[in-house]
């Protein structure tokens, strides 16, 4: 038997953040657990409002190899972004 | 007279979080794994914020120079009056847990009484520790579970330290001459109808962490009188150390 606890990822929204962010792993033996470990670890501070944990196993990477294949391609498509609008002076935060 | 009797009343509140907080603390860097270390000193670092709420208070209400560090730090062990649970050592996690469990239920239902006190402060102090102890009873309560319906041996160790520990949990709802007065005074509750809302809550969490309450015990009491085990004298000499051998240190 794996006496081991397993490994959580913990993404936390903070007060003003509209989304949860990474902000670490650590060890639980089940979610509950993870949820209060990552109360006492990750938010003494006050970093946080909310907070969600995965088991690091139900997380699946890209392939470091293949990120040339993946992410390069983009590189020459700056048609892509939307740069090429002439915006109207009145709208801001674009 | 009533100011000394407010007075003794503040150490009945303060003395219990005192000295569980430095158990607690005991294990800071000793917790059976890196995030349960983090939150057993987080616990203990709660209990010694409320602490420093009631013994500021004490120190006002007592004056001739006292600080809440006099009040905390400069008292003979029979002057304490912790009662004898919090006291008891950190032989394992499951008694660690069991000794927060026993003291958190009740610990919540004193704070959920102590905030409509007649004592506009002790009320005050008792609204901004709830939510605090809230978490505590979560805390351990999961615990308890994790533990009781755990494997064969997570759940023969706590059913050992319930088997201990139990002994010492009477003590709390046992009045004494200060508590009577102070709930004749309506500043604090009346124990003795905290006590079978007590029995209910612990009853519910032994029985879904698949352990069964004690036997009848013969129950121990003493502490809140000042009358401590063998255990509470070494927990003195390292609380008291600094402020025994620099006088008036601080941080």
């Amino acid at each position: 038997m794996n006496k081991d606890w397993p490994i959580w990822e913990i993404f936390i929204r903070s007060k003003n953040g509209l989304d949860h962010r990474h902000a670490g792993s650590l060890h639980a033996a089940d979610a509950e657990m993870a949820i209060q470990n990552a109360r006492d670890v990750y938010t003494r501070r006050q970093e946080g409002v909310s907070v969600w944990v995965v088991e690091s196993k139900h997380i699946t990477a890209s392939n470091p190899e293949k990120s040339g294949e993946l992410f390069e391609p983009a590189k020459d498509k700056v048609y892509r972004h939307p740069t090429f609008y002439n915006l109207p002076d009145e709208l801001k935060h674009m | 007279m009533e100011q000394k009797a407010l007075y003794d009343y503040l150490l009945l509140l303060g003395d219990n979080p005192t000295i569980l907080g430095q158990r607690l603390g005991e294990l800071c860097g000793h917790g059976p794994e890196l995030e349960t270390d983090i939150a057993l000193t987080n616990i203990s670092l709660d209990l010694f914020g409320q602490v420093r709420n009631y013994f500021q208070y004490a120190a006002e209400v007592i004056g001739n120079g006292a600080t809440e560090d006099s009040v905390a730090m400069l008292r003979h062990e029979h002057e304490y009056k912790n009662a004898l649970l919090v006291e008891q050592p950190n032989r394992d996690f499951a008694y660690v847990i069991c000794r927060q469990f026993l003291f958190d239920i009740f610990h919540q239902l004193l704070l959920n009484e102590l905030m409509s006190s007649k004592n506009e402060r002790i009320s005050a102090i008792a609204h901004k520790s709830v939510k605090e102890v809230d978490y505590h009873v979560d805390f351990s309560s999961t615990w308890m579970k994790r533990l009781g319906d755990g494997t064969e041996e997570s759940n023969q160790r706590l059913t050992e330290a319930m088997g201990f520990l139990w002994r010492y949990s009477m003590e709390l709802f046992k009045p004494t001459e200060t508590e009577t007065l102070m709930a004749e005074m309506g500043v604090g509750p009346d124990l003795s109808e905290l006590k079978p809302i007590y029995m209910e809550r612990v009853n519910t969490t032994l029985q879904a962490s698949k352990l069964v309450m004690p036997e009848k015990t013969t129950y121990q009491y003493g502490g809140k009188t000042g009358r401590h085990t063998e255990y509470m004298g070494y927990i003195l000499a390292e609380f008291q150390y600094m402020q025994r051998a620099y006088p008036n240190m601080k941080w």
